[in-house]
């Protein structure tokens, strides 16, 4: 009975939360990407080999971050709906695929804009950039079968599996530059012997870096509260073609 | 009924011996889908010199690549019946309930899956590639990695067969899910069947990896897919 009720007013709670927290973490984020966009595209200096082209790192490089990010977000949510049963882990796993979707699908195509002026090329089969795609057509194929299941506990379990099972591509994506000899270049800022990039640089990286973590915190938290609002809606719809029914 | 585990002497195997040679005899039978996986590859194979034309010295330099994908598509061609055709008639709430461990009744699934469908591939390869004018060694590294690599495809496509058991139109689904985490093992299988051409590339290294793809989602996958049949039954 104490389950039930903390399950049911799970949910209420957390849209109270989010119409608390909501407008505070929008502010966040557009004074983040204001210092960060700023700073980026304005204060750091261009690259001595690559130009005004290196301006680019600050969206491509975030926003890859973000991509490998959100699916970790998801395999804890995964966790939380087989472990725990966690009414609120699911709707977090089913609102954060689009969004990983969108900034896995950003990276692939800043790197393939940075490719063409640095490499010659808009793409190649390198080990980086084929796990990446790998992982954006993880991100699709998770939300064509949320699509295709209709009863949301069957859906958000069988998401769950393919989820945990995914993750095996994230240290892949991770140490891709490392294993296979790519050209796409090794890390430089979440290094053992401390970041090999430019402070003038480092800096916008790292608040564009906070600024796309923000976004992604508000676009999720939102989401989420859409898709609690979905499900109630279709609760209602049932319970109320039960009633007409009978 | 609870003496009966004492009086054979492998309890657990006798039942899922029974369910390997049941899989075996359905797949060989009419309605079973053996056959039709080899003759898919050959369709593929032969559809191919069509579209790249058909330049021998070309063909040579892709046979592996093209009898790889042409296994992977026939491995995947057969997939979505591997656990739907047991849900329709019922058999599968009967093997899910008659309290055997699903995680090796999916392994023993996909064993069978792979001696009806899988083997014949392999066991075709040399005649197909004849086609593709390869060359004998190159057809020997072929074959090797078909019958090590086919099999971790299969137990991949299970966990996809898993998720997609109680869809009505699951086949294109499983395909879009699966295919993802086929790329490794297209990866390593194409390159170890390739290396006799090129003669600096090592055959080994690919091979191993290879190896221990098919040896790692023998022991995964079918806990995914058990999980996922548990999850998508009730």
């Amino acid at each position: 009975m104490f389950q039930r009720l903390t399950a049911l007013a799970n949910p209420t709670r957390f849209l109270g939360l989010v119409e608390r927290l909501g407008p505070w973490l929008v502010g966040l984020t557009l004074a983040l990407f204001a210092v960060g966009l700023y700073g980026s595209l304005v204060l750091a200096p261009p690259d001595y080999q690559q130009g005004e082209t290196v301006r680019i790192m600050f969206i491509h490089v975030p926003a890859a971050w973000l991509a490998m990010f959100t699916y970790a977000l998801m395999a804890v949510s995964a966790l939380g709906t087989l472990v725990w049963r966690h009414p609120l882990a699911d709707v977090s796993a089913k609102a954060a695929a689009p969004l990983g979707a969108a900034f896995t699908f950003l990276a692939l195509v800043t790197g393939s804009l940075w490719g063409k002026p640095m490499w010659g090329t808009w793409w190649i089969w390198d080990a980086r950039l084929t796990s990446v795609l790998v992982l954006f057509i993880m991100y699709l194929g998770l939300i064509a079968l949320w699509r295709t299941i209709e009863d949301p506990t069957r859906a958000a379990r069988l998401a769950a599996i393919l989820i945990l099972v995914g993750t095996v591509n994230l240290p892949i994506i991770k140490f891709s530059v490392d294993w296979w000899n790519t050209l796409h270049q090794p890390a430089s800022v979440m290094r053992l012997d401390g970041p090999t990039i430019d402070p003038s640089m480092l800096w916008p990286l790292l608040v564009m870096a906070l600024a796309f973590t923000s976004l992604l915190t508000t676009l999720h938290l939102y989401a989420m509260r859409n898709e609690i609002l979905r499900r109630r809606i279709r609760s209602l719809g049932l319970a109320a073609a039960a009633g007409t029914a009978s | 009924m609870s003496d009966a585990p004492t009086e054979r002497a492998a309890p657990l195997l006798a039942p899922l011996a029974a369910l390997y040679r049941r899989e075996l005899r359905l797949a060989v039978r009419i309605g079973g889908g053996g056959f039709m996986g080899v003759l898919f590859f050959l369709i593929v194979v032969t559809v191919f010199p069509f579209a790249v034309g058909p330049d021998m010295n070309l063909l040579a330099r892709l046979g592996p690549a093209v009898l790889w994908i042409a296994a992977l598509l026939a491995t995947l061609l057969g997939l979505d019946r591997l656990f739907e055709a047991d849900r329709d008639d019922g058999a599968l709430d009967i093997i899910v309930g008659s309290g055997q461990p699903l995680e090796l009744v999916v392994l023993v699934k996909c064993l069978a899956h792979w001696t009806a469908t899988g083997l014949p591939l392999v066991l075709a390869t040399p005649f197909f590639a004849l086609f593709l004018a390869m060359e004998p060694l190159v057809i020997g590294a072929t074959m090797l990695t078909l019958a090590v690599g086919t099999p971790a495809l299969t137990f991949i496509g299970a966990i996809g067969a898993g998720l997609t058991v109680s869809l009505r139109r699951g086949g294109l689904l499983l395909a879009v899910l699966v295919l993802p985490f086929a790329v490794p093992v297209l990866i390593f299988g194409v390159s170890a069947a390739g290396a006799p051409a090129l003669d600096p590339a090592p055959f080994a290294t690919p091979f191993l990896l290879l190896c221990a793809l098919t040896l790692a989602t023998l022991v995964l996958a079918p806990i995914a897919a058990a999980a996922a049949l548990r999850s998508g039954l009730d």
